[in-house]
C-alpha cells in the first residue's frame, strides 16, 4: 500500500459516492454541492496522473465557473421539489437499472477484454512534462491553433445565444 | 535534505504563517476600528488594555461565549459547512505566497514559502473561485430571504469580477513568463514594478480585488440598509466569527497578492547597491514585504470608510463595461511591451 | 504506479452514474448536471491515456471538452430561464408542446 494507491481510492471513492449522492438527491442545490465535491475529487486524481494544469484548471473552469453558474439559475428560479419520476412510473426504475447496468458492463468489457493498444506505462518524469503549463501552452498555440480558434468562436456565439434566449423581450 | 528534515521545516513554517495570520487578522479588526474612528474624528476602542490593544481577544472572547443559533428553516449541515468552506478557503491561499526571500539556516537553503508550485498563482486564482461557495451555500442553507439575496448576489458578482481579475493576472504572467509566485517576484527586480509598467491592469486588479473580498464600495452581498446581514444574517457565535475572521484573512491574502503581482514582492529597489551584510538585506526584504501588505491593508480600510456602497446595477456595468474592456487594454498594452522588448 | 484499469474503471462508473441519472430525473437543471458528469468522466479517459500513452494530445483535447461544456451550460441555463419565464416549471416531461 503506498501512499498513491490510498490517495487514488481516497479521491475514487469521493468521486463515485458523491456521484451517486447526486442523482439522487431531491433538492437541485444539494445535487450542484455533490456536483462540485466530484469535479473536486476529479482534480486529485489528475493530480495522481502528474497532469498538474489540467487539475487547476478543472477547478478553476468547472468548480469556479461552470458550477457557480448552476447554482445562480436554480437560486433565482427556485424550482419546486422535485416529484420522484419513480413514484408515478415504478416500471422506469427497471429500466435505468438496466441500462446502467448495460452501460457499465459494456465499459468494462471494453476495458478488461478489449486491448488493442499495448499499454506500455511511460516513466515518471515523461509524465510530468507533458502535465506542465509550458507544454500544454506550445502544444495548444502550435500544432492545435485551428481548432482553439474555432472553440473560441464557438464560445463567442454561446455568449451571443445565451443573451439573446434570457433577454426578457425580442422587440 | 532528507524527508524528515522537510517535514519538520514544513511544519514550522505552517506554524508561523498560521501564528502570524491569525494575530494580524485579530489586529486588522481593531486597525479597522481605529482607522474608522479617526476618519469619523472618533476615539475608537480604548477600554480594554493600553490604548484599547486586547480589543480584538475581548471581541473573540464574547462571540465565544455567546449561543449558536441555527434557525429552524435552514439546512443544518449546508449552514454548518458554509463557514467552514469560507475559512479554508482564506487560509489555504497563503500556502502559495513567498514572504521573502530563500533564506539559509544551518546550511540549508529554505525558501521563505509553504510551497512553492510551478502553478502557483493559478490555485491561488482557483482557491479564491472556491470562496464563493462559503458565502452561497450560507445564503441558500439559511432559509431566510434576506440571506438567499446576498447569496444571489454574490454568486453573480464574483463571477463577474473574476474574469477582469484573470485578464489582469495574464497581463503579468506575458512579463514574468512563469505561474510561479517567485518568479513573478524575480521579474520585477529594481524599479520594473508591474503597477508602473501596467498601471492599468493594476487598477482593474485592484478593484477586483476589492470586489472579490466583498468590501466596500463592493459589499453587496451583506449591505446591511436593505439586507439586515446578508448572507451571515442568520449566524450567530462561532460562526459567525468564521465569516469576520475568513473576511479579512480574504483581505491580507488579497493585499499579499496585489504586492506579490504588482508591487514587486519582498523586493526592496537597488538593496543590493548598497553594501549591507546579507543577513540584513534578508531582514529588510522580509520586512519590506509586510510593510507593503500593510500599506495596500490601510489602503482597503481607508476606501471603505471613504467610498459609499455601489447600487447593484452599477456593480454590474462597472464590472462588465468598464473594468473587462480595461483589462483587454492592459493585456493587449502588455503584449506590445513585450514584442518590442524583445 | 496506479495500473490503466483503476482509472477507467472509475470512469466508467461515474459514467454508468451520469446516464442513469439522465433517466431517472426530470428536473432540468439536474439532467445538465448529470450530463456534466458524463463529460467529466470522458475527460478522466483522456487524462489517463494521456498520461500513460506519453501523449500531451489527450490533455489539450480536456480543453476542447471544457469550452463545449462551458457554452453547453451558458446557453442551456438560459433556455431554462427562458422555459421558466413562460411554464414556470423545470420539469422536463411537461415540456412537451413546440410551441404555444
Amino acid at each position: 500500500m503506498t501512499l498513491e494507491i490510498i490517495l487514488f481510492i481516497l479521491f475514487a471513492l469521493i468521486g463515485a459516492a458523491s456521484g451517486v449522492l447526486m442523482i439522487t438527491r431531491k433538492n437541485p442545490v444539494m445535487s450542484a454541492l455533490f456536483l462540485i465535491l466530484n469535479f473536486a475529487a476529479l482534480a486529485g486524481v489528475y493530480l495522481l496522473l502528474n497532469a498538474q494544469f489540467i487539475a487547476v484548471v478543472q477547478i478553476i473552469v468547472y468548480a469556479g465557473a461552470i458550477m457557480v453558474l448552476f447554482l445562480f439559475v436554480i437560486m433565482l428560479l427556485r424550482p419546486d421539489a422535485e416529484i420522484s419520476i419513480l413514484r408515478t412510473n415504478p416500471l422506469l426504475k427497471y429500466v435505468a437499472i438496466g441500462v446502467g447496468v448495460l452501460v457499465f458492463a459494456q465499459l468494462i468489457y471494453l476495458i478488461f477484454f478489449f486491448k488493442p493498444l499495448n499499454i506500455t506505462p511511460s516513466d515518471v518524469a515523461e509524465r510530468i512534462q507533458i502535465g506542465t503549463v509550458e507544454n500544454i501552452g506550445t502544444e495548444i498555440y502550435t500544432k492545435y491553433i485551428i481548432p482553439v480558434q474555432v472553440a473560441g468562436f464557438l464560445l463567442l456565439s454561446a455568449t451571443i445565444g445565451a443573451l439573446v434566449l434570457a433577454k426578457k423581450k425580442f422587440e | 535534505m532528507d524527508l524528515w528534515t522537510i517535514i519538520i521545516i514544513s511544519i514550522i513554517k505552517i506554524l508561523f504563517v498560521v501564528t502570524i495570520t491569525l494575530l494580524t487578522v485579530s489586529y486588522l479588526v481593531y486597525f479597522e476600528r481605529k482607522i474608522s474612528a479617526w476618519v469619523q474624528d472618533r476615539i475608537g476602542p480604548n477600554r480594554v488594555g493600553w490604548y484599547g490593544l486586547l480589543q480584538p481577544f475581548a471581541d473573540v472572547f464574547k462571540l465565544f461565549l455567546k449561543e449558536d443559533i441555527v434557525p429552524d428553516a435552514s439546512i443544518k449541515s449546508i449552514h454548518t459547512l458554509a463557514p467552514i468552506i469560507t475559512l479554508f478557503v482564506a487560509f489555504s491561499t497563503y500556502a502559495v505566497l513567498p514572504w521573502g526571500p530563500p533564506v539559509n539556516i544551518f546550511g540549508y537553503e529554505i525558501p521563505l514559502v509553504l510551497a512553492d508550485v510551478n502553478s502557483g498563482i493559478l490555485i491561488v486564482l482557483a482557491l479564491t473561485s472556491l470562496g464563493v461557495y462559503g458565502i452561497t451555500f450560507s445564503g441558500w442553507a439559511s432559509g431566510s430571504k434576506y440571506s438567499l439575496l446576498g447569496g444571489v448576489r454574490s454568486s453573480a458578482q464574483m463571477i463577474s469580477y473574476e474574469i477582469s481579475m484573470g485578464f489582469s493576472v495574464a497581463g503579468v504572467l506575458l512579463i514574468s513568463e512563469s505561474l510561479r509566485p517567485a518568479a513573478i517576484i524575480e521579474s520585477q527586480s529594481g524599479w520594473m514594478w508591474n503597477a508602473f509598467i501596467q498601471p492599468i491592469g493594476f487598477i482593474t486588479f485592484l478593484v477586483s480585488a476589492f470586489a472579490e473580498t466583498n468590501r466596500l464600495p463592493f459589499d453587496l452581498p451583506e449591505a446591511e440598509p436593505e439586507l439586515v446581514g446578508g448572507y451571515h444574517t442568520e449566524y450567530s457565535s462561532m460562526k459567525f466569527a468564521a465569516f469576520f475572521l475568513a473576511e479579512y484573512a480574504n483581505m491580507i491574502i488579497s493585499s499579499g497578492l496585489i504586492v506579490t503581482l504588482y508591487l514587486g514582492g519582498w523586493q526592496v529597489p537597488y538593496i543590493e547597491t548598497f553594501g549591507l551584510s546579507s543577513g540584513w538585506v534578508t531582514m529588510m526584504q522580509i520586512g519590506a514585504f509586510f510593510f507593503k501588505v500593510g500599506a495596500v491593508l490601510f489602503f482597503f480600510i481607508w476606501v471603505r470608510w471613504s467610498i459609499p456602497r455601489f447600487k447593484y446595477n452599477q456593480l454590474m456595468n462597472l464590472g462588465w463595461k468598464v473594468m473587462f474592456p480595461l483589462a483587454l487594454v492592459n493585456l493587449v498594452w502588455v503584449a506590445i511591451l513585450v514584442m518590442l522588448l524583445n | 504506479m496506479i495500473p490503466v484499469e483503476y482509472y477507467l474503471v472509475l470512469s466508467a462508473f461515474m459514467f454508468t452514474t451520469g446516464v442513469i441519472g439522465v433517466l431517472i430525473r426530470r428536473n432540468a437543471i439536474v439532467l445538465f448536471m448529470s450530463i456534466e458528469l458524463m463529460l467529466n468522466s470522458a475527460n478522466l479517459t483522456f487524462v489517463t491515456f494521456a498520461s500513460f500513452l506519453g501523449d500531451s494530445a489527450g490533455q489539450v483535447f480536456i480543453f476542447f471538452v471544457m469550452t463545449v461544456a462551458a457554452a453547453e451550460a451558458a446557453v442551456g441555463l438560459a433556455i431554462m430561464i427562458a422555459l421558466f419565464r413562460n411554464k414556470q416549471t423545470l420539469n422536463a416531461d411537461e415540456v412537451n408542446v413546440l410551441k404555444w
